[in-house]
């Protein structure tokens, strides 16, 4: 795929809720991270989970979220992270990430 | 009038399986039936994935994090292409891949799938219940150091808690820190401190 993202890259996930088996937690749609890693290209669950192949493949990411950024009221540390795996179908770019 | 001893029991005292009870048990075992009456697998099939799947242990794993504790280049393999690392002892992989995430004194990981319960099979095994459990797979990205702490493990606060939520094809492994003294242990010594729970990354081994 030749508009994958690249780690560091700013990027939101998109706030959509489709009906259907969906990999991307609902608790971090809409929020804002960073690219850590690409993993490669993988069937999509979408629709591998109703016996269709899955195709075209989707890019599988690892996305760093901070703590404080996907629960305002986060009881810990300000540098406390979750990564999570997201296909790129579900990220677009986020241009003002690079400046917060 | 003969004596009765403890082995008596009445007709209806039988000890029973214990039931099937649900829609999702029932459903489960009305395909597994129907895959075997159409030839698609056989019964022995189904028993020697179980058999398979139920030979895998956490000692696996803990051989794995050991030898990455004393063999350098491997902790680098295991690092840089965890499912390939995890094979040169054995492991089976099929659809997903292996990653592992290092414990360092500035980072602490811990491994949570919230969608479901994905959890690294191949390498640990049959995933403990309260890994499957609402409350963990809410709470570890909600409050992961609340969770840490009713596992008595209370982090310093200069350390960063690393969350995974293994949501798609990948799945986590920690690899832990080498404990303080453990200097003159060989690889055997090692493994056996290297418990389930520290590899999930709710602990940490001790010595």
């Amino acid at each position: 795929m030749s508009d994958r993202y690249s780690p560091g890259d700013h990027v939101r996930v998109r706030a959509d809720s489709p009906p259907g088996h969906i990999r991307t937690p609902v608790y971090i749609r809409g929020k804002c991270g960073v690219v850590r890693r690409i993993f490669g290209d993988f069937p999509n669950p979408e629709g591998l989970a109703y016996g269709q192949p899955g195709l075209p493949e989707k890019t599988l990411y690892e996305v760093r979220f901070r703590q404080r950024d996907i629960w305002p009221d986060y009881d810990g540390e300000l540098r406390d992270t979750v990564d999570i795996d997201i296909y790129h179908h579900w990220l677009e770019p986020d241009d003002a990430g690079a400046t917060r | 009038m003969t004596e009765r001893t403890s082995h008596d029991h009445a007709a209806d005292e039988f000890q029973k399986d214990e039931e099937i009870h649900g829609y999702y048990q029932f459903l489960g075992l009305a395909i597994e039936e129907l895959l075997v009456e159409k030839g698609i697998v056989t019964g022995d099939e189904i028993r020697a994935t179980i058999e398979r799947r139920d030979s895998i242990t956490p000692a696996i794993g803990a051989r794995i994090v050991a030898r990455a504790w004393t063999d350098p280049p491997y902790r680098q393999r295991l690092l840089t292409d965890g499912t390939a690392a995890a094979e040169e002892f054995g492991c089976e992989f099929d659809a997903t891949e292996l990653v592992v995430v290092e414990n360092t004194p500035e980072a602490h990981n811990v491994i949570v799938c919230t969608l479901c319960s994905c959890y690294p099979r191949m390498v640990l095994g049959l995933p403990p219940s309260w890994y499957k459990s609402r409350e963990y797979r809410a709470r570890a990205v909600r409050e992961p150091r609340a969770v840490l702490k009713e596992f008595g493990t209370e982090l310093a606060e200069n350390v960063e808690v690393r969350v995974h939520d293994s949501t798609a094809d990948m799945r986590y492994l920690v690899l832990p820190m080498r404990p303080d003294g453990t200097e003159a242990m060989d690889e055997d010594a090692l493994a056996a401190l290297v418990t389930r729970d520290c590899m999930i990354g709710v602990t940490v081994p001790k010595v």
